[in-house]
């Protein structure tokens, strides 16, 4: 991983952890709606429903308030944060004991659009310069939702917390114990999936 | 499950079960190559390559909802309750 410029809203969040270490009730509920979303979304790919997810949130928490004195600052307080929800989400979901092979078997896009020799027969058509405003506010927002939600569950973690909330692959890696080389193929799979969602929205 | 890729020029079904190690930058520089040779002749597979970076910059935008307000009550009391905890612990 290349070197990164010190940005911005790490820079805010280090300073809420301090406040928080403080004793700052309001530094608290900043850094949680910083991250509320992510870690619901996260914690939703181990468990069945939105109410254990919701609890698996309430529980990290408790256990980042209770071990906020171990915490050394080696990692970012996110990727910290979340490997704490994902031991958590592990514990109350099942999601590990009945995980999917990684990666589903399918192909990144339908066979019956290549030939025999392997070249396009239908390839894909021209949108990638309509507006992504315009494509959003037409419904595009919630057929990825849809699409997302439809996901395999690792898969659903991993896009998750790259493409939604902007980890590094390495963070990723860190975060769901999982090896490089896994992280890549389920991003791929469901990168893949993604942009199928998006090409029929377009096209339709 | 991956596609193993043969010696010789690639072709677009391989193409494009390669994107993600190209995008992360998981190739050698003869895999790149190969990749990017197919893609100077492959307006289909240039076009499939810009689609997928289309994707995940939508993806992103799917962004966090704000807490509600209930929520927010929630975690406000959820802190007070372990204050009171460190208070009470000894030491």
């Amino acid at each position: 991983m290349g070197f990164r410029r010190p940005d911005p809203a790490a820079v805010a969040e280090t300073e809420l952890v301090a406040r928080l270490r403080a004793g700052e009730e309001a530094a608290f509920v900043a850094l949680a709606g910083r991250h509320q979303a992510t870690m619901l979304r996260l914690a939703s790919t181990f468990v069945p429903s939105t109410a254990v997810a919701e609890e698996v949130v309430q529980d990290t928490w408790v256990a980042v308030l209770r071990g906020l004195d171990g915490f050394d600052g080696r990692a970012s307080f996110k990727t910290w944060l979340l490997a704490i929800l994902v031991n958590r989400a592990k514990s109350a979901g099942m999601s590990e004991a009945r995980s999917l092979p990684v990666g589903d078997a399918g192909p990144a896009v339908d066979r019956s659009r290549f030939d025999a020799a392997g070249a396009w027969a239908s390839p894909p058509r021209h949108w990638v310069e309509e507006s992504e405003d315009r494509l959003m506010a037409r419904g595009l927002r919630e057929t990825l939702e849809l699409a997302l939600k439809r996901l395999p569950s690792r898969q659903r973690a991993i896009v998750i917390l790259r493409d939604v909330d902007g980890l590094s692959g390495e963070e990723v890696c860190g975060v769901l114990r999982i090896s490089a080389g896994n992280q890549r193929v389920l991003l791929h799979r469901a990168r893949s999936h993604l942009r199928a969602a998006v090409e029929e929205f377009v096209e339709r | 499950m991956r596609l193993r890729p043969r010696k010789g020029p690639l072709v677009c079904q391989e193409v494009v079960e390669l994107v993600t190690d190209y995008l992360e930058g998981a190739m050698s520089r003869a895999e790149r190559r190969r990749f990017e040779a197919h893609l100077a002749d492959c307006p289909h597979c240039t076009e499939y390559l810009a689609q997928m970076r289309a994707t995940i910059r939508l993806t992103g935008r799917l962004e966090a909802d704000d807490l509600t307000a209930e929520m927010s009550d929630d975690l406000g009391e959820l802190f007070r309750r372990w204050r009171v905890e460190g208070d009470e612990r000894p030491g």
